[in-house]
């Protein structure tokens, strides 16, 4: 590999474990980064709370995202 | 001294912080994408759909069709990219997120390639296997009594496919160490393709495009979706690999400047 000079010499075991304050904060955050794509691909005023407005302006991002719609 | 300080892993925080910033940057490109490909096709889609609804009830055509027209076309271009960048910082979240639980568990020194192998993942069990079994459909395609059933489908087709991408890096892994490669391979696809093809059986099939809708306009608004998808998670998985570098790169001078 040509950039291995460039790479910390880093093996796989040498990553400390994950503490659980971050698995807790990354249970969490997750969750939020789930409600936020929950929002853009199914929401239609539930969670937005402005109706089908929200759901109408993301009506083209649904679409070419793949995700169902009408 | 410096040694042990460029082996710092980067904190969670600033892991998530580029992974939404460079999910930002990958939803505004594939935006631009599905705005560049995808556009005309949906207005193409909307025009077939609305001469149905005409010719389904011609009295209700002057009554005012536009009514209740919350958005415009218009505005639903620009917000195309709302939801785009939106959905990209999402998956960026989730990307630093997933990275910061995984990689210890990914077996390679180099980080990028850690980067890129979960970007992979996703694309390969979040857009492809869902695109084989449920592909993006246009306005007009779809009909809407049956939306719950197709959306409850298509998030299950979802997570098997990351379970799928689960089961072929399990399958890699079992041989015995010291099998040869080749073999490691030939167990990943194995594991992949048995999860795809349950899914894909157990699932139900939905075919709801009207005999009338043009193939030509079907093909190239599929094309679309998924070029904007592969757009977003191999710019996702190269930002994030740009931004990591960085960071990387900037905490040993760091650390060493506090030691000296």
């Amino acid at each position: 590999m040509s950039n291995l000079s460039n790479t910390p010499s880093v093996r796989p075991l040498d990553q400390p474990a994950v503490s659980a304050r971050v698995l807790w904060t990354a249970a969490g955050v997750g969750s939020l980064l789930l409600l936020l794509a929950y929002l853009v691909a199914f929401d239609q005023g539930a969670v937005s709370q402005g109706g089908m407005y929200l759901h109408e302006l993301l009506h083209d991002g649904r679409h070419l995202l793949g995700v169902p719609c009408h | 001294m410096s040694l042990r300080s460029a082996r710092t892993t980067p904190s969670y925080g600033s892991l998530l912080l580029r992974g939404l910033l460079a999910g930002l940057i990958a939803g505004l490109l594939a935006g631009v994408f599905a705005y560049a490909t995808g556009e005309s096709r949906i207005d193409a889609a909307i025009a077939i759909e609305e001469a149905a609804a005409h010719a389904a009830a011609p009295g209700a055509a002057d009554d005012g069709h536009h009514d209740e027209e919350l958005v415009s076309r218009t505005g639903q271009k620009g917000g195309l990219f709302l939801a785009t960048a939106l959905y990209g910082v999402a998956m960026g979240g989730l990307l630093a997120t997933a990275y910061t639980l995984l990689r210890r568990r990914l077996r390679t020194p180099s980080d990028t390639r850690a980067v890129f192998g979960l970007a992979a993942a996703a694309l390969v069990g979040i857009v492809l296997v869902p695109f084989g079994k449920y592909p993006a459909n246009p306005p007009a395609v779809g009909d809407p009594a049956t939306i719950n059933q197709r959306t409850i489908a298509w998030v299950s087709i979802v997570v098997i496919g990351l379970v799928a991408v689960w089961a072929g890096v399990v399958a890699a892994r079992a041989p015995r160490s010291g099998a040869p490669e080749w073999l490691r391979a030939a167990a990943a696809l194995a594991g992949f393709l048995v999860v795809v093809a349950i899914g894909y059986v157990l699932l139900p099939t939905v075919d709801e495009v009207p005999a009338a809708f043009p193939a030509s306009l079907l093909w190239t608004f599929r094309l679309a979706s998924l070029g904007t998808q592969v757009t977003l998670w191999t710019m996702l998985g190269l930002a994030f690999a740009a931004l990591l570098h960085r960071l990387r790169r900037d905490v040993p001078a760091e650390a060493e400047a506090v030691a000296v």
